[in-house]
C-alpha cells in the first residue's frame, strides 16, 4: 500500500477547561488512501469530530496535542505553523459539516460564499469566480446553478445548502474531503440523495474521504473501511465487510446489535449498558471496561494491546478467539 | 415559586460570589450606600446648609475633607446628606414603574388580544421619544418640583418593566405547573397573580437593579439642569451644577466629590445588576 | 430583487408612522396638560388680554379636544409651532437655527464611540480573557456609570485648567474666529469647504471635549453589543465553515463574523442615539455649546412651554427618523427581513 493520504498516528488530544482537562482522544491511529472512504463510527461524544477537527487544523484555542501526529500527504499538521495548514484546508483537504443551513453564512448569496473559496485557492478574480461558482454548483447537479447561485442560504431547502457546502468544498479540488455527520438533520430521501452525490464525486475524483456518523448502516453501504470509536480510543479497525460480518471488539458488536433494521422487532435492539466515561475523570487502560461484559482481570492493569494492521483490535478478549464464547456477549448486549 | 425552589439557591449565591468577587465588592458598596442614606444627616460633621463667607472655596483639608464650596459649606457634609435625597428619588421612581409596569406587562403577556396590543402601542409610544428628553417634557408640564422628577423618570422607565414583565409571563402562560394551578379550580386572575407573578420576580428583580443606577443618573441630570431640587437643598446633580462654575477656576473640589459619590453609587447598581443576573441566569453571562 | 428590497424600505418607512402619530399625539397631550391657560404661554410675554383671546381663537382652545387636535397637526404641518417667551420669535426658527450645532456634536461623539467601540469590541471577542478582553469588560461596565455632565467637567478640568491644551469650554467658536458662511451648519464642514483651515482648527478644538464626553457615554453599550455579537458570530456554523475552506483570517473576521454581528449593532445604534440625545442636552449645558439643548434648558428655567414642547417635539422627531433609518439599513444589509415567515 503507497503512504496513506491522511495519517492520523498515535493522536493524544485534551481540552483544558474550567471544569478540569478532558482526556478527548487518546492514541488514536487510522489511515485514509488515495481514493479511500473511511468510515469513522461511534456514539455522540467518542471523538470522531475532534479527530476530524485536529486533521483539519481547526480545533478551538481550548484543545492541545499531547502526543502523536496527522500528516497529510506525508506532511505534518500538527505542530506545523498554522500558515501552512490554512493553506492545505480548501485547497489540499475540505470539509462538510452537519445541519448545512447554519453552516453557510446566511447574509451572503451562496455564489459569492463559493466564489470567497475560488479566489482564495483557485486562482479566480472577482470577474471570474461568479462564473466558476455557477460551475461549481452545476458540478453537484444543482439544477438552475445561476440562478441559485444569488440565492441567500435561507431561500434554500436543507439539501440543497448541503449540496451548496460540497460545491464549496470541492471547487478547488481537494484530493481529501472530510463529512462530519453530513446527512444530519436532513429527510430521509435527502440523505440518500446528498450520500449518493457523495460517493459519486470521491469515485468519479479518485478523492480520499473521511466520513463521520454514529449511522451504521450508513457507514456500511457507503465506505470502503471503518473505524470504530469509543470513548476517545479507536477500538476497532477493519474492511467494511469483514468488520460487520464478524465484529471482533465487544463494543462494536454492542453497536451492531443496537442498530435498527428491518425485520427486527423492538426488543431484538439492544441498548449498550452504562454511558461514555467521564474523560476528566482517570480512566482506566481500555475506557469500554465499565460496560463491558467480557472484561477480564487483565484488562484492568496492562495497557491496550496495539490496533494492528488489516481487521484490527484493541481488546485483551475479542470475539473469535476467546475463553467465553461469543454468543453469551451478544445475548447480554440484546438483553 | 415552583422554580426557584427547585434550584439549591443558597449554594449557588455562594458560588456565584466565589466566582465573581466583584459582586462582594458592590454588595459592601451597596451597604456604605444605605448606610449614609439612613444615618447620614446624624454623621455630618457640619450643618450641609450652614454657609461661612469667610471660608469660602476652601480646598480639602483635615477640617473639610472635601473643602469647603462657594458660600463656605463642609462639602463632605453635603455628599454625605444628598445620599438619602438622590436615593429616595430613584427608589420611588423606581419602585413605581416596577408596579405600574409589571402590572400592565403581565396583563398584556397573560391576556393577549388587544389588551396586549394597547399596551404595547403605549410602551411603543415612550419608546419613540428620547427618554431623557420626555422626561424633561414631562417635568416642565407637571411642574418643577421633587415629585414630578419621580413621575417623569418612573414614566420613562416604564417600557423596560412592561416588556420584561409581557416576556416573562408570555413564556409561562402554557406552561405545567400554570396548567396545574388552573385545573385545581383557581380562577384567570389568581393565577396570574400567585402562580405566574411570583416567578416573574427573579429577572424583573435583576431589571430593578439595572435600572435604579440608570434612574439615579437621570434624577441627577434633571437636577443638573435646574428641574426639581432647588439650592439649597444638598442634592449630587445640584451640587455638580453649581461646582461646574468653579471648575474653569481650578476649584475642582466642588464638583468632583458630589459626581463621584453619583458615579459609585450608579457603578454599585450597574454591579450589583450584573451579579444579580449571573445568579439568576448564568446563561446570559457576557 | 432590487424592487422587492424598495418594496420592504417601503413597507419600513410606512411602519413609523404609528410611532409619528403616537409622537404628535403625546406632545398635544403635554401642550393641553399645562397647569393653567395655554394661550397666555402661546400668546408671548407682551401679550395683553386682547392678544390672549387672540391666541385662544387661533389655537382654537374653545373647540372640542378633537378639533383642537386637528388644528394642532395642521399648525404643526404649517410651521407654527408657536412663539418663544425668552426671544420672541417663532420656535421653529429658533430650532432650525440651534439644531446643526447640536448634530454636529451628538454624531461626532456618535463617530467617536463607534470608532473606538466597535474595535474594542471585536477584539475582546476575538481574545477572550486577553488584557483587551479585560479592558472592555471595564469600559462596559464603568462607561455606563459615568454622569455624561460629571465626565464633561472633569475632562474641562484636566485639559482646559491643568493642561491647557484645549480651549475654553465655551460654544462653538472663540470669539477671535469669524463663523464661517452657512452651508450645512457644521461648523467644522462648512470651514473646510471654504478652504479655511485656521477656523477650521478653531471649531475642531472647542468639539472634542464636548464630542469626547458625549463619546465616552455612547461607548459602553455599543462595545458590550459588539463584543457580545461578535461572539455569537464566532462561534457561529458558518464561520467553522469558512475556517475550514481556508479562507483568509481577515476575510473570516470582518466579511463572515462581523457582517453577521454588525446587525445587532445597528440595533443597538437606535437606543444608543436615544441616551445621546439626551445626554447632548446636558453635555451642552456643560460646554456652552449654542444647540437645542441649551436652549431647551433656557426655556424650561424660564417656563417657556411653547420653546419646551417644540424641543421635545422636533427631538423625538429626529429620533424617529434616526429608527427609521437605520431600519432601512437593516433591511438592505440583511436579506432575510420581510422575506421568510
Amino acid at each position: 500500500m503507497a503512504a496513506p493520504l491522511l495519517d492520523v498516528d498515535g493522536l493524544s488530544l485534551e481540552f483544558r477547561t474550567r471544569s478540569g482537562v478532558v482526556k478527548a482522544l487518546e492514541d488514536v491511529s487510522f489511515q485514509v488512501a488515495k481514493g479511500e472512504i473511511l468510515g469513522l463510527v461511534g456514539e455522540s461524544g467518542s471523538g470522531k469530530s475532534v479527530s476530524a477537527y485536529a486533521a483539519m487544523g481547526i480545533l478551538d484555542a481550548a484543545g492541545c496535542v499531547t502526543a502523536g501526529a496527522i500528516r497529510y500527504d506525508g506532511m505534518a499538521v500538527t505542530g506545523a505553523p498554522e500558515r501552512e495548514v490554512a493553506k492545505l484546508r480548501g485547497r489540499e483537504m475540505a470539509m462538510i459539516f452537519q445541519s448545512p443551513r447554519t453552516a453557510l453564512n446566511p447574509i451572503r448569496t451562496v455564489g459569492d460564499q463559493i466564489g470567497d473559496v475560488l479566489r482564495r485557492h483557485g486562482g479566480a478574480t472577482r470577474q471570474t469566480a461568479r462564473a466558476r461558482a455557477v460551475e461549481a454548483l452545476a458540478q453537484v447537479r444543482i439544477p438552475d446553478p445561476a440562478r441559485r447561485a444569488r440565492a441567500y442560504p435561507f431561500e434554500l431547502s436543507g439539501g440543497m445548502c448541503q449540496r451548496v457546502c460540497i460545491a464549496m468544498a470541492l471547487a478547488c479540488r481537494p484530493k481529501l474531503l472530510i463529512c462530519d455527520e453530513p446527512t444530519t438533520g436532513l429527510d430521509v430521501t435527502t440523505q440518500a440523495a446528498i450520500m449518493a452525490l457523495i460517493v459519486e464525486l470521491c469515485r468519479e475524483r479518485g478523492m480520499g474521504a473521511l466520513l463521520i456518523t454514529h449511522d451504521l448502516h450508513l457507514a456500511a453501504e457507503t465506505c470502503d473501511r471503518i473505524a470504530v470509536m469509543h470513548a476517545g480510543h479507536v477500538v476497532e479497525t477493519g474492511a467494511a465487510a469483514d468488520l460487520f460480518a464478524q465484529p471482533r471488539h465487544p463494543y462494536t458488536a454492542s453497536l451492531i446489535a443496537a442498530t435498527p433494521a428491518a425485520g427486527r422487532t423492538l426488543d431484538a435492539i439492544g441498548a449498550i449498558p452504562g454511558n461514555l466515561p467521564d474523560l476528566r475523570a482517570a480512566l482506566p487502560p481500555c475506557r469500554y471496561r465499565a460496560r463491558c461484559p467480557r472484561a477480564l482481570g487483565v484488562c484492568d492493569a496492562d495497557p491496550l494491546p496495539p490496533l494492528g494492521s488489516g481487521h484490527g483490535v484493541r481488546c485483551h478478549n475479542p470475539l473469535g478467539c476467546n475463553p467465553m464464547g461469543e454468543e453469551a456477549t451478544v445475548d447480554h448486549a440484546a438483553a | 415559586m415552583a422554580e426557584a425552589l427547585r434550584k439549591p439557591f443558597g449554594g449557588h449565591f455562594l458560588y456565584v460570589l466565589r466566582e465573581n468577587p466583584v459582586t462582594v465588592l458592590a454588595f459592601a458598596m451597596l451597604c456604605v450606600i444605605l448606610f449614609a442614606a439612613a444615618f447620614g444627616p446624624m454623621l455630618a460633621p457640619y450643618d450641609p446648609l450652614a454657609s461661612n463667607a469667610m471660608n469660602a472655596l476652601r480646598p480639602p483639608s483635615a477640617a473639610h475633607w472635601f473643602g469647603t464650596d462657594h458660600l463656605g459649606r463642609d462639602v463632605f457634609s453635603r455628599v454625605l446628606v444628598a445620599t438619602r435625597l438622590d436615593l429616595a428619588i430613584s427608589v420611588a421612581a423606581v419602585a413605581l414603574s416596577f408596579v405600574v409596569g409589571s402590572t400592565l406587562g403581565s396583563l398584556a403577556g397573560f391576556y393577549g388580544g388587544w389588551v396586549d396590543a394597547v399596551i404595547g402601542r403605549i410602551t411603543d409610544t415612550i419608546m419613540a421619544f428620547p427618554l431623557f428628553v420626555l422626561a424633561m417634557g414631562i417635568v416642565a408640564v407637571l411642574g418643577n418640583s421633587v415629585e414630578n422628577i419621580v413621575y417623569a423618570t418612573a414614566v420613562v422607565n416604564l417600557p423596560f418593566y412592561i416588556r420584561v414583565a409581557r416576556a416573562e409571563v408570555s413564556v409561562r402562560r402554557t406552561a405545567g405547573y400554570v396548567e396545574a394551578a388552573r385545573l385545581a379550580g383557581n380562577s384567570e386572575a389568581r393565577v396570574l397573580a400567585l402562580t405566574i407573578f411570583p416567578n416573574i420576580l427573579p429577572p424583573m428583580m435583576v431589571q430593578i437593579s439595572l435600572n435604579l443606577g440608570w434612574a439615579i443618573l437621570n434624577a441627577a441630570g434633571l437636577s443638573f439642569i435646574g428641574l426639581g431640587v432647588r439650592p439649597p437643598t444638598p442634592e449630587w446633580g445640584i451640587m455638580v451644577a453649581e461646582g461646574a462654575t468653579y471648575i474653569i477656576s481650578g476649584e475642582w473640589w466642588l464638583a468632583l466629590f458630589p459626581g463621584a459619590a453619583l458615579m459609585l453609587a450608579v457603578f454599585c447598581f450597574n454591579l450589583l445588576g450584573d451579579g444579580l443576573r449571573d445568579l439568576i441566569d448564568p446563561r446570559k453571562r457576557t | 430583487m432590487a424592487a422587492s428590497r424598495l418594496g420592504i424600505v417601503a413597507r419600513r418607512v410606512g411602519g413609523a408612522i404609528p410611532s409619528l402619530v403616537g409622537v404628535v399625539v403625546v406632545t398635544f397631550v403635554l401642550t393641553r396638560s399645562l397647569p393653567g391657560d395655554p394661550a397666555v404661554y402661546f400668546a408671548g410675554l407682551m401679550a395683553d388680554a386682547e392678544s390672549i383671546a387672540a391666541t385662544r381663537a387661533r389655537l382654537g382652545l374653545d373647540r372640542t379636544w378633537i378639533e383642537q387636535f386637528v388644528s394642532y397637526v395642521e399648525r404643526l404641518f404649517a410651521g407654527d409651532w408657536g412663539v418663544s417667551l425668552q426671544t420672541g420669535r417663532p420656535v421653529l426658527t429658533e430650532l432650525s437655527q440651534r439644531l446643526p450645532a447640536s448634530l454636529e456634536l451628538t454624531l461626532a461623539g456618535l463617530l467617536f464611540a463607534i470608532g473606538v467601540a466597535v474595535p474594542l469590541g471585536v477584539l475582546a471577542a476575538t481574545r477572550p480573557n486577553s488584557w483587551v478582553d479585560h479592558l472592555c469588560r471595564v469600559v462596559v461596565t464603568a462607561g455606563v456609570s459615568l454622569p455624561t455632565f460629571f465626565t464633561g467637567l472633569f475632562l474641562v478640568y484636566l485639559f482646559y485648567f491643568l493642561a491647557g491644551v484645549a480651549p475654553s469650554p465655551l460654544g462653538r467658536l472663540d470669539f477671535i474666529y469669524f463663523s464661517p458662511p452657512h452651508v450645512t451648519g457644521f461648523y467644522t464642514i462648512d470651514t473646510a469647504l471654504a478652504g479655511d483651515w485656521w477656523t477650521f482648527r478653531g471649531a475642531l478644538a472647542q468639539l472634542v471635549l464636548p464630542a469626547l464626553t458625549l463619546g465616552l457615554f455612547a461607548l459602553a453599550p455599543i462595545a458590550r453589543m459588539t463584543r457580545a455579537s461578535m461572539l455569537a458570530a464566532l462561534s457561529a456554523d458558518f464561520v467553522r465553515t469558512a475556517t475550514a475552506m481556508g479562507l483568509s483570517r481577515r476575510k473570516v473576521l470582518w466579511t463572515y463574523a462581523f457582517g453577521n454581528a454588525f446587525l445587532p449593532v445597528l440595533t443597538t445604534l437606535g437606543m444608543v442615539f436615544s441616551f445621546l440625545l439626551g445626554a447632548n442636552v446636558l453635555v451642552e449645558r456643560v460646554f456652552s455649546w449654542p444647540g437645542v439643548g441649551s436652549f431647551a434648558i433656557d426655556a424650561l428655567v424660564a417656563s417657556d412651554y411653547a420653546a419646551v414642547q417644540g424641543f421635545v417635539l422636533a427631538m423625538a422627531l429626529l429620533f424617529v427618523a434616526v429608527n427609521l433609518l437605520i431600519d432601512v439599513i437593516y433591511t438592505l444589509v440583511d436579506p432575510r427581513v420581510g422575506l421568510e415567515g
